[in-house]
């Protein structure tokens, strides 16, 4: 019963940390999916965010569910503002000035933050109702179960929103063709800025969730998040969504299971491993697609 | 450190037709003269900064910085074989850093005290000291060419992004085996997270700056040659390269082989300016800030990534005042550069002191309006449109 | 390099059907394929298709857009690796060959669209055709030992004696992106000749070129066969180009050859002109 236990448990844990990496790679995969840019800015959206839950709930001392949705909307409109801002007057450059122009956007939020609340870690209080609850005799923990169920539903969402609705067709089109698209009446602006917005309200939700699991913000948390999530989004094909799903619960149950046999040490070289071996063996990733330059 | 013309036999015939150079014929300065002037440049200003470190014009403080400024100036030129000429993006140029200083550090470390010098003789210098060091960095530069050849082989395979993210992979992958090393092999070797301490001062003001300026050199003459223009050929075109018979697996792999053994010379003498190594030193933050230097420079020009590499290193020594502001500042100028001016500050010019001296040789100023057919007109002007 | 031992001579019947070099065809064509194909997904782009070259023959490929004309260049220089067939070159097979060995082995090209190193210049350009034959070690170029500059001087030279066949000496330290359209192309030629093929291969070298210049193009296309002594296979759209300079030419229509003979049996040919102008057409 115990070794069910644990297995138990280890699963959950493994779930819940893919979940979380999932919704941050659905972020750099629909980003990277429509103008081809690997956004180093997105990891620290969730950093944002995680302030955002810690001025609400430690400063002002508002009611949780105001502060998560507080949370995702900054975390949204702060996506679109980097995209207008440092990204939009790019939209024709070499790609590479787009990529260091995002290196750009991640060590500016990143120093900003650090100027601005500091480079010690601030405690989130706990906004989780309860900890664990009892299934069948298991003890579960319930932030594990809502992250769980939270990133399978905006997953649902979200693919529901890119392959049904006319804005999902206009981003499919988009990632398809820019120029095509244009010429169809697709307003390729507002499409881009629209799956800014989506990415970076799913990096808010990941937030919330990720500080209801370690509560604390730190200047640099994003960092590392967003780099792990990124390897996710490329192994499992970045540009597709239930790539990123599958490539985030592969690093989460890689991770889990390093931990859990007392090499937490490797764990990062772990996953970088992982990836370097799935680029080897597919060059595009576990659900990419291999595109070729017509000669 | 200057770009120079291919090897003329002949006086460079002017084209006619532009800019009516009537006189038809150009003067210029015969090769062997073109690298003894730049010799001669190089050892009057190693002479004039030695004297200066040595009479204590320039105090212990600035000459760190300076060593510093050196290591950097290393690290840019030598990533921007991999990014400028052969127009790949890794994200993991401090990894091969580490390898290097780890690399030296630990070979100068143990065989000084094989050979019974003490830190004291090493400070004070002497030929036996100076071939160790020598082979010390030189064994650091291997070193990291080997985890090159290990990273370049499956990394090349893949283009772009792919190549970025394998790339920052490697890198992350070499800090934590740096961290956990000796854990696992029970040696002394990395000292972890603890850090390696008591690496002798073994780099000066004069072998940093021997270094950079033979780095540069060997650099500057592998692009000029057919295997450099093999290099710039897969950056141009890698499919035209390939139909004209240039083995791309090949001069790829050569290019970030040689990248990342420059790197492990720059590590090497980085670990001889500060004294202790830690595996957290050359995380991901590290490689980004040299690709910054190179983009900032400009991508493919030796002058730009020295010029960055140094306004890059003082500047935030002269900053400390500001300290809390100057990664954001850095950010910020960042973000403009690339905005208003994509190709960054040089585009790929290169500056040449044999081309100036030639020019002033055709009094071809200019500033005069009728403008010689200059060989060079086309060569400095880099198109807009930066990659 | 594994396969270096299969690199003999291979003596091959020339039954030839196909195309009809009557001239100096020798023992071993310089170019053969037979029975190349390739599919794309489920989409056959080139069936059977087969070639023999004599040594210095001037051939041309026509056919309507999406024939399956360059598919069968990349096809012949291992851009794509065949689904079928064999292509050798001067009797040696290319199966398993990098793109680079088979220009190496004796076949070399040009593009649609213009592929020059633009950011280089034109005589780098050309240099770097001429790798091929050029020997110095990396280290004795890194470290200027005489065996370099020697090298150096003499490609040089060579370089600027090729850039005179289409009077570009002038043009040497240009950068190449800089250049005019026609000297582009002109150029792409050249490079393609410094890496000393036995075959040519230009894709549609008139493509955007006036009447004058495309007059100019084949007497230089003549020339060049006549100096280098090689054989030259090209796509065109432009009829008069084709009529006016090839000995032979082939009809691709649908991935497969459907005529092929002297430009007069061509121009004469009903599966031709129904190829290019649809059925209705035919009188």
């Amino acid at each position: 019963m115990d070794g069910v236990a644990l297995i138990v448990s280890q699963v959950l844990n493994g779930l819940q940390l893919g979940s979380i990496y999932a919704l941050v790679a659905l972020g750099y995969t629909m980003v990277y999916g429509i103008i081809l840019l690997l956004n180093f800015a997105h990891g620290d959206i969730i950093m944002a965010g995680a302030y955002i839950l810690w001025i609400i709930l430690a400063q002002l001392g508002l009611n949780p569910v105001i502060a998560m949705l507080l949370a995702v909307l900054g975390c949204t409109l702060l996506g679109v503002l980097i995209d207008k801002v440092a990204y939009a007057p790019l939209r024709n450059a070499p790609r590479l000035s787009v990529l260091i122009t995002a290196i750009g956007v991640s060590y500016f939020l990143e120093n900003g933050a650090q100027l601005v609340f500091g480079a010690d870690a601030k405690v989130v209080p706990s906004f989780a109702p309860v900890s664990s609850i009892q299934v069948g005799g298991l003890s579960l923990s319930f932030v594990a179960l809502v992250t769980v169920l939270v990133t399978a539903a905006s997953t649902i969402v979200l693919t529901f929103l890119v392959q049904k609705t006319k804005l999902g067709k206009a981003m499919r089109a988009v990632s398809e063709d820019m120029g095509a698209a244009r010429l169809m009446g697709v307003n390729v602006n507002n499409t881009i800025t629209f799956t800014f917005a989506v990415g970076s309200a799913l990096a808010g939700i990941g937030a919330v969730l990720y500080v209801m699991a370690y509560p604390q913000a730190t200047p640099t948390m994003g960092m590392m998040l967003g780099t792990k999530a990124f390897v996710a989004a490329v192994l499992g094909g970045i540009g597709s969504i239930p790539g990123a799903v599958v490539g985030a619960m592969l690093v989460g149950f890689a991770e889990v299971f390093v931990s859990a046999i007392g090499l937490s040490v490797w764990r990062d070289a772990v996953v970088f491993l992982l990836l370097i071996v799935v680029l080897i063996v597919r060059p595009t990733g576990i659900f990419g697609r291999t595109m070729s330059e017509k000669v | 450190m200057e770009e120079e013309l291919m090897a003329k036999k002949r006086p460079i015939i002017s084209t006619g037709g532009r800019g009516g150079a009537a006189d038809g014929k150009r003067r210029s300065l015969p090769m062997p003269a073109r690298y003894v002037i730049n010799a001669l440049l190089v050892f009057v200003v190693l002479a004039v900064g030695e004297l200066m470190v040595d009479g204590g014009a320039i105090t212990r403080y600035q000459t760190s910085v300076l060593q510093q400024v050196g290591v950097y100036i290393i690290m840019a030129v030598s990533l921007n074989i991999a990014t400028g000429y052969l127009g790949q993006l890794p994200l993991g140029h401090a990894g091969f850093m580490s390898v290097g200083a780890y690399g030296c550090a630990i070979f100068i470390m143990r065989l000084s005290e094989a050979l019974g010098i003490g830190a004291r003789d090493i400070v004070a210098g002497g030929p036996m000291v100076a071939l160790l060091v020598f082979a010390g960095v030189v064994f650091g530069g291997i070193c990291a060419a080997v985890a090159g050849v290990i990273i370049g082989i499956p990394a090349l395979r893949l283009k772009g992004d792919y190549l970025a993210i394998i790339t920052l992979a490697f890198a992350e992958i070499i800090r934590v085996v740096m961290l956990n090393i000796d854990d696992v092999l029970g040696f002394e070797l990395t000292r972890g997270a603890a850090g390696l301490t008591g690496i002798p001062s073994y780099s000066n003001f004069l072998n940093v700056f021997l270094a950079v300026a033979i780095v540069c050199f060997l650099v500057h003459t592998m692009m000029k040659s057919r295997h450099g223009r093999s290099i710039l050929a897969i950056r141009d075109n890698e499919i035209a390269a390939e139909a004209t018979g240039v083995n791309t697996t090949y001069y790829k792999t050569l290019a970030f082989v040689v990248s990342a053994f420059f790197a492990g010379v720059a590590g090497g003498l980085y670990a001889g300016c500060v004294g202790v190594l830690q595996p957290a030193n050359f995380g991901f933050m590290q490689s980004i800030e040299i690709l910054v230097m190179v983009v900032l420079g400009g991508m493919g020009s030796m002058l730009g990534s020295v010029l960055s590499a140094t306004v890059l290193t003082i500047l935030p020594e002269a900053l400390r005042a500001f300290s809390d502001y100057r990664m954001i500042a850095y950010a910020v100028v960042l973000i403009l550069v690339m905005i208003f001016r994509p190709q960054g500050l040089l585009g790929s010019y290169d500056f040449s002191l044999s081309r100036v001296i030639e020019r002033v040789m055709n009094r071809d100023f200019p500033w005069k309006k009728d403008k010689g057919a200059d060989s060079g007109a086309s060569v400095e002007e880099v198109s807009a449109d930066g990659r | 390099m594994a396969d270096r031992k299969k690199r003999r001579p291979v003596l091959v019947q020339v039954e030839t059907p196909n195309l009809i070099p009557e001239r100096d065809l020798g023992t071993i064509p310089v170019l053969q394929a037979e029975h190349l194909g390739i599919d794309f997904g489920g989409l056959t782009a080139v069936d059977d298709f087969n070639i023999a070259m004599g040594r210095t023959e001037i051939s041309g490929l026509i056919g309507p857009n999406g024939a399956g004309k360059t598919t069968i260049f990349n096809l012949l220089t291992n851009v794509y690796k065949p689904t079928r067939g064999t292509v050798l070159i001067d009797g040696y097979d290319t199966a398993g060959k990098s793109v680079a060995e088979v220009n190496r082995m004796g076949i070399a090209r040009t593009f649609q669209n213009i592929r020059l190193f633009s950011k280089m210049t034109v005589e780098e350009n050309v240099l770097v055709g001429f790798g091929n034959t050029m020997r110095t070690h990396l280290l004795a170029d890194m470290l200027r030992l005489p065996s370099h500059w020697r090298q150096e001087a003499e490609f040089h030279d060579r370089a600027l004696e090729l850039l005179d066949i289409f009077d570009m000496r002038k043009y040497a330290d240009t950068l190449a992106g800089n250049l005019p359209y026609g000297a582009q192309r002109r150029l792409e030629i050249l490079r393609a000749l410094a890496t000393g093929p036995k075959v040519l291969l230009l894709d549609e070298p008139a493509a955007g070129m006036n009447p004058a210049e495309t007059e100019e193009l084949m007497e230089n296309i003549q020339r060049i066969r006549d100096e280098f002594q090689i054989a030259i296979l090209l796509i065109e759209h432009d009829m008069s180009l084709v009529m006016g300079v090839c000995e032979v030419v082939g009809v691709l229509d649908y991935g497969k050859i459907i005529a092929k003979g002297t430009p007069e049996q061509i121009q004469n040919d009903p599966r031709v002109i129904e190829a290019y102008l649809g059925k209705q057409e035919v009188k």
